[in-house]
């Protein structure tokens, strides 16, 4: 079979499966659909490694490949076609997408198994991985925005998924307006693209691009930081990151699948792929650089002091993305999108683990209240360790290698961009930091209630079901995790996911060890061979030189967190009352939300309040209710020859014939 | 006999007809002359044809019959509706169709 052939299957099986899943839910049992859920996204995976197969058939450089279903448009000079692109860069993202989503459609599978939603949960879960798979597969820019609003959409339903809890709801509908804010800006760039090319279709698009535009030329600019607008939306990037931590408020497997481990990561997947116009605007690219570093510092800073153990691990997720955002905006493209596969495995590995803790609490995500889990759930504190390993970036793990990549790029590059480098090592201390202060507060000490009735009677705590961020009682059929919890330790299907996650987070970076193996950056080079930055590459000993570097940090960062909660555990309230204005700072998130509420909701809120006032009263309302005057007036002036006499009107008709025949009569004598 | 004297009695017929319509508030007398307008109008019709020298106008007053017969099936219906409802029988009473 040819390779878009495959392709194609990739995309069928989730939709099918969505499809099927939906319509079934009154007469096929949960477990089957559960079943179906994981087999439809597993042979998705299956097919995208038979797409891999027949890809590495091929020699490098002849490995894209298109397929049209299709014409959606074929007029007055628009040519779109329901299309698909497969090169290294789709294929790749192919693969991190089906791999990661099987596993955590697995772990779904035990996690929701109390939930009276799990249909529903499976439907949207499978449509979402479509949706996903046509974003990345996509062959123009008209598909690849189907799929972008597509996964805004699936993500809206997950996040809402328990309708009952109105944070849930309201954290749905900020996800969503944001997104579609950045689908606004990644429209226009289209329109812009085609406005000056004449095209949608990547391949006459990258093609043209370097004749039509010269270099940081006014258009290029805006169409590149138009996509960013999508791309910084879509991938919580400063200053359109507000969604994510509060889209934590759906299950922790959506958390796991698609805030931590894919959609996110579509607005690095689009810089990745429109690499060529990037190259021509390279302002937008420093500017898309900065921003993801600016992001990866104050993300990094909020997480050090959040308390909600999913919403620390959010801000860590913006974090990493920031990473990735420096490496393909500043050309390290191959450890960009390495990064991004790693990150997958152990951030997705992370919200597993977190999610299992947070099913024993009762649904609290307090790690206030949390400590002494090692000793309660093995099997998952192990794992959370791993994670938090792998996220710290410790030797030999696979965080350690990717990241320190895309710094060793940056350095290599030079000049301006050695500020990546630092700032980066910076970043990457307070992500050992942070990671593994959510380690030692949660796992070691002494076991708190919930972590001690499941050492004593092997289950788990079954609290009141209270909203934790409001307090206020839900409906526990719909709207809260179901009245029982599902911890990892105690289901199969969540222990295999695990164990497969935390094995590809320890291991999954040895793939490119510099000088030894490099896969993925061989792997995706003929993809990004036209770019004048590929030529650029760190010498093998400078890199590990930065890994050696990066592998202090590291340690370095885990010795702090070890110092100030497990050896010195007053460490902490000291450094809050010597830096007291730092860390109000931090807490309130650097008042984003804040300046959000106070630049863009306030106004629009006011401009909306006196456009009904004054506009709406004055000049709609006085255009309604003017033609409804007009008519009833007319009306009102011809009524009174409606009189209800039959006579009157015969009298009428009578006088009205012989006044015309009286007229004629006279006319035509 | 000259075929003027038809014409005259055809308007004759109507305006008698016409005064009735107008004057009388029985529905069943309108109904009467209504009938003695249109074959007031049948008339002059034939009268017409006769004058022209084809036989168009006596066609048309033959449909002009059967309309007036349906319109007596539909008129006499609704007076029988009319009496049965006790409604008055009184065209000026019955006007529940004022503006």
């Amino acid at each position: 079979m040819s390779v878009t052939a495959w392709a194609w299957l990739v995309l069928a099986f989730p939709l099918a499966g969505s499809i099927a899943i939906g319509l079934s839910f009154r007469s096929v049992p949960s477990r089957i659909a559960g079943i179906a859920g994981v087999a439809a996204v597993g042979l998705a995976f299956l097919c995208a490694l038979g797409a891999l197969l027949t890809m590495l058939g091929d020699p490098a450089e002849s490995r894209s490949y298109t397929s049209t279903l299709w014409d959606y448009a074929n007029a007055a000079g628009l040519d779109i076609k329901l299309g698909i692109l497969v090169d290294p860069l789709s294929m790749f993202m192919v693969l991190v997408v089906t791999g990661v989503s099987t596993l955590i459609h697995l772990y779904s599978f035990g996690y929701m198994k109390s939930d009276r939603g799990y249909h529903r949960f499976f439907s949207y879960l499978n449509f979402f991985v479509f949706s996903m798979l046509l974003l990345v597969l996509a062959g123009n820019f008209v598909l690849l925005i189907v799929g972008w609003a597509f996964v805004g959409f699936a993500s809206y339903a997950l996040i809402s998924f328990w309708y009952r809890r109105t944070t849930a709801t309201s954290a749905g509908m900020k996800a969503f307006v944001i997104n579609v804010v950045g689908d606004i800006g990644l429209t226009l760039a289209a329109f812009l693209i085609f406005r000056e090319i004449g095209s949608f279709d990547y391949g006459t698009v990258f093609a043209k691009a370097p004749e039509t535009f010269t270099t940081n030329q006014g258009t290029i600019v805006a169409i590149c930081l138009l996509l960013l607008l999508g791309a910084f939306a879509k991938s919580a990037q400063l200053p359109l990151h507000t969604w994510l931590p509060d889209a934590m408020e759906g299950p922790t497997p959506v958390s796991a699948l698609i805030h931590a481990a894919t959609m996110v990561t579509a607005g690095v997947y689009l810089i990745a792929r429109t690499h060529v116009l990037f190259g021509l605007a390279p302002t937008a690219a420093d500017i898309s650089a900065l921003i993801g570093l600016a992001t990866l510092l104050v993300a990094g800073t909020i997480a050090l002091v959040m308390t909600d153990l999913k919403r620390a691990i959010a801000y860590s997720t913006m974090s990493q993305i920031g990473y990735m955002i420096v490496g393909v905006s500043i050309g390290a493209f191959g450890a960009g999108m390495f990064h991004l596969m790693t990150h997958a495995f152990f951030k997705a590995l992370l919200f597993m683990a977190a999610g299992s803790i947070i099913a024993a609490m009762a649904n609290n995500q307090d790690i206030d209240r949390m400590s002494g889990f090692w000793k309660a759930m093995r099997f998952t504190s192990v794992l959370f360790l791993i994670g938090s390993l792998a996220l710290a970036a410790f030797p030999l793990t696979s965080g350690f290698f990717s990241k320190d990549e895309i710094l060793g790029y940056a350095w290599a590059r030079g000049g301006f961009y050695e500020i990546f480098t630092i700032g980066g090592y910076i970043g990457a201390l307070l992500t050992a930091i942070y990671s593994f202060r959510l380690v030692f507060r949660v796992l070691p000490g002494d076991p708190c209630e919930e972590a001690r009735e499941l050492i004593d009677t092997g289950h788990v705590t079954h609290a009141e079901p209270r909203n934790p961020a409001t307090g206020e009682t839900e409906d526990a059929d719909v709207g809260f995790p179901g009245p029982e919890h599902h911890i990892a330790e105690q289901s199969a299907s969540m222990r295999i996911a695990m164990a497969v996650l935390g094995f590809l987070a320890l291991f999954g970076g040895l793939v490119q060890v510099p000088g030894v193996d490099d896969v993925i950056t061989k792997f995706l080079e003929p993809v990004f061979s036209d770019s004048p930055l590929a030529s650029i590459q760190p010498v093998i000993l400078a890199d590990w030189e930065g890994l050696a570097v990066g592998g202090v940090i590291s340690i370095l960062g885990i010795w702090i967190a070890h110092y100030c909660y497990v050896a010195q555990p007053a460490t902490p309230a000291i450094l809050r009352e010597r830096l007291r204005p730092l860390y109000v700072l931090f807490v309130n998130k650097w008042y984003f939300d804040e300046a959000i509420d106070l630049l863009v909701v306030r106004p629009a809120l006011a401009v909306g309040r006196f456009a009904s006032r004054s506009f709406e009263r004055l000049v709609v309302d006085g255009l309604v209710t003017g033609a409804t005057d007009l008519v009833r007036g007319a009306g009102g002036m011809v009524r009174g020859a409606q009189s209800g006499f039959v006579r009157a009107y015969a009298l009428l008709l009578f006088g009205g014939f012989a006044a015309l025949a009286l007229y004629f009569l006279i006319v035509s004598s | 006999m000259n075929l003027e004297w038809y014409l005259v009695l055809s308007g004759l017929l109507f305006a008698i007809g016409a005064a009735g319509v107008l004057v009388r508030r029985s529905p069943v007398v309108i109904l009467l002359c209504l009938e003695l307008m249109l074959n007031a109008g049948n008339l002059a019709l034939i009268t017409f044809s006769r004058m022209v020298g084809n036989q168009q106008g006596q066609v048309f007053a033959l449909i002009v019959m059967v309309v007036a017969a349906c319109e007596v099936v539909v008129g006499l219906g609704l007076i029988v509706a009319i009496f049965r409802r006790r409604l008055p029988l009184n065209v000026d009473q019955l006007r529940g169709l004022r503006g």
